[in-house]
């Protein structure tokens, strides 16, 4: 039944075999993309694909939409342009931690804080995997990358904090390991009118895997299982006994205006005035 | 709020007192401009400002972006949706502008961005002027890539040449550099706008092709292939990597010698049509000077004063900087024995002049860029004193 689906949306036209390596999280994610987009029936000609780089980014070369696999970090600018030009288009952001959280940083807060109608599927495998593992802004402090080999000594972004902060409508947090949980959040950020970020949190068994000693897929899926937590049960648990978890749930879902909304209005008010003053 | 107002002329021209940065504006609308996307920069800003007052009433939109780098990404992006869209920026901004502007060569976006040139490096002299950008525009964004730049004079040509910038756009696929520089930015002057139909509005060409044998960089049509707008039932895919026809990734050499082949080809194969200047008494000129953007008004002064007193003084204008054609100079009369290039910066075109001018003959720059505009007595002073030397 999910291959079904899944064969439907990969594209005719060649393009494999795919970059990625054996039990790498970022394929997981994509299917759970796909499935959320076809559920929601969705045409796949008005849904935009929009990456930037990195591993994670390559996802829209494989599936069967209108895709810009831009540049690095800039993907939810691509999308912007794209959403403002043509609101009627459904947009799908897929970045990676690196490109979405450090170079992509100031486009990141900027699109949450403007809430345009955009869904960013943030695939965070705390490491920049593309160029061979260097530490990204969501690595835990002390884990280890190939500029960080006495450990990482800066802090991470929790990236739904931020997300919440900067002013997104819909922000939550799922696995790799959650595919039906990592699905739902995408539908129903794809379904909210204003910018929706999914922090996904996804095994990278090579190079995350090759600093860190942390086995192989199957290890390190099962490590993200257990230190899986709900908001909830985070809510209970001291700083310290919250230091090793992946708190997963929605964290944002409200209704502040949307930003292409907000100018159609404009332009309303916009072309009553060229009337009134009769310009040229 | 807008600082000008618009008239019509008996025969129902608009016309008005306009700034170079408001005219173009107003000109882009006229070539049908549908999206702005920009992040303010002295001496650019007024251009934002009438997008963002104009653009809405006409059905169009703007956005202020964070920076110039997703300003440039956001206007590819609309690109790719089938909206004309702009840009504009100063040295500082263009520099950033160039991550973008590389990707919207390779996947041959049409768009325009405008340079409002003030004085640099880094943050410069903000409200002066300057010609310093002539070879970023060209080889600002890494590796080789096409690119077609046009640079005005007056405010009369602003109008002419942003036109001509969304119609070389989306005629050859390919982004356009409107070079413009502070002083006729700022400069206010009477401009005439034409009617619609004294205007050639040039579109993107579409594929008739049955969208699954679409291919978005097919080169059976020539070596501009048909543009397919986002949301249609053509779908596909692009990338800033080197792609086949497809437009999926490709390191088959192959493939990327065609790709980077073709980029160019359709460029330089067109750089008579794209070559636009201006010739101005040169039939039995001796002295030839050469200049572009609005240096060429002091130009024309100087050639004007200089035959007043007997030298024989013609003058070349370049509209076109960039494909730069070599055939303009090869072809000069016989005649001319002296060359000035004048440039506000320290030498740039004058180098592309030398390096395509075979005979012999004094080629000498005139150049200032302590961020004063040049005046047409500093010129003919300049010219006086090498003649004088020579007799
Ligand atoms: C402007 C620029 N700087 C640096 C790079 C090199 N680069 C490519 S991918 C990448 C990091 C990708 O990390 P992330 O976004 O976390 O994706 P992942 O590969 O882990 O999926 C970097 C630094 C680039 N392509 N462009
Ligand atoms: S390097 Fe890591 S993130 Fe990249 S494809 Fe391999 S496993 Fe996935």
């Amino acid at each position: 039944m999910m291959q079904d689906i899944i064969h439907q949306y990969l594209r005719p036209s060649k393009k494999f075999p795919h970059v990625w390596c054996p039990g790498c999280g970022d394929g997981i994610v994509l299917s759970a993309i796909v499935r959320a987009i076809h559920s929601l029936g969705k045409s796949k000609n008005e849904t935009v694909l929009v990456s930037g780089i990195g591993c994670s980014s390559r996802a829209p070369v494989y599936v069967d939409f209108p895709a810009l696999h831009g540049t690095h970090g800039r993907a939810l600018a691509f999308a912007t342009g794209i959403k403002m030009a043509n609101p009627e288009l459904t947009v799908v952001v897929i970045t990676g931690d690196g490109d979405g959280l450090a170079i992509g940083g100031n486009h990141f807060i900027h699109a949450c804080r403007r809430n345009i109608d955009i869904t960013a599927v943030v695939f965070n495998n705390s490491i920049y995997g593309m160029t061979g593992g260097q530490y990204s802004p969501t690595m835990k402090v002390n884990d280890y990358g190939a500029t960080a080999p006495y450990g990482n000594i800066e802090r991470p972004f929790d990236v739904c904090d931020l997300a919440s902060a900067a002013g997104a409508n819909f922000v939550a947090r799922a696995t790799a390991y959650h595919a039906i949980m990592l699905e739902k959040f995408i539908k129903m950020g794809i379904a909210k009118k204003g910018l929706s970020i999914i922090d996904v949190i996804t095994p990278c068994p090579t190079l995350y895997s090759f600093y860190n000693k942390a086995g192989k897929n199957i290890d390190m899926m099962e490590s993200i299982r257990d230190r899986t937590i709900t908001i909830q049960k985070a809510e209970q648990l001291s700083d310290a006994e919250k230091e090793d978890k992946i708190v997963v749930g929605i964290f944002a879902n409200r209704d502040f205006p949307e930003y292409t909304g907000i100018y159609s209005d404009l332009m309303e008010r916009a072309k009553r005035s060229v009337k009134d003053e009769e310009l040229l | 709020m807008l600082f000008y107002k618009l008239y019509k002329d008996e025969q129902g021209r608009k016309v008005g007192f306009l700034q170079g940065n408001e005219a173009c504006l107003e000109a882009a609308l006229i070539a049908g401009l549908k999206f702005f996307a920009g992040y303010p920069i002295t001496p650019s800003s007024e251009i934002a400002a009438v997008a963002a007052e104009k653009l809405p009433m006409y059905g169009g939109r703007f956005i202020q972006m964070e920076d110039e780098l997703s300003s440039m990404a956001a206007i590819v992006g609309a690109s790719m949706t089938g909206k004309k869209t702009m840009t504009a920026t100063s040295g500082p901004g263009f520099s950033l502008k160039q991550e973008n502007l590389g990707y919207a060569c390779l996947n041959e976006v049409p768009c325009v961005i405008v340079n409002v040139q003030r004085g640099g490096p880094s943050t410069g002299l903000p409200t002066q002027v300057s010609q310093g950008d002539v070879m970023q525009a060209k080889w600002g964004s890494h590796g080789d890539h096409p690119i077609i730049a046009l640079s005005p004079s007056s405010v009369q040509e602003v109008v002419e040449l942003t036109i001509q910038a969304f119609n070389f756009a989306e005629q050859y696929r390919n982004p356009v550099v409107l070079l413009m520089d502070e002083t006729v930015a700022h400069m206010r002057e009477k401009i005439v706008f034409p009617l619609a139909e004294e205007t050639e509005i040039i579109n993107r060409h579409h594929s008739e092709v049955d969208p699954q044998k679409y291919k978005p960089f097919d080169t059976s049509f020539g070596d501009i292939p048909p543009f397919e707008n986002f949301g249609s039932e053509y779908r596909y895919f692009i990338t800033g990597l080197i792609h086949d026809e497809y437009g999926y990734p490709t390191t088959k050499p192959l493939e990327v010698k065609n790709l980077l082949d073709r980029i160019h080809r359709k460029i330089n194969d067109h750089t008579q049509q794209l070559s636009l200047f201006e010739q101005y008494q040169t039939e039995d000129a001796e002295t030839l000077i050469i200049s572009y953007g609005s240096p060429v008004r002091s130009c024309l002064g100087a050639m004007e004063a200089g035959r007043k007193k007997g030298m024989k003084i013609g003058v070349l204008q370049l509209k076109t900087i960039w494909p730069f054609n070599p055939e303009i100079f090869t072809k000069l009369p016989s005649k001319i024995k002296n060359i000035y290039v004048v440039e506000l910066n320290m030498g740039q075109l004058i180098l592309e002049i030398e390096r395509v001018i075979k005979r012999k003959v004094n080629i000498q720059g005139i150049n200032k860029y302590d961020g004063l505009f040049i005046s047409d007595q500093e010129i003919l002073k300049y010219l006086e004193q090498q003649q004088g030397k020579k007799s």
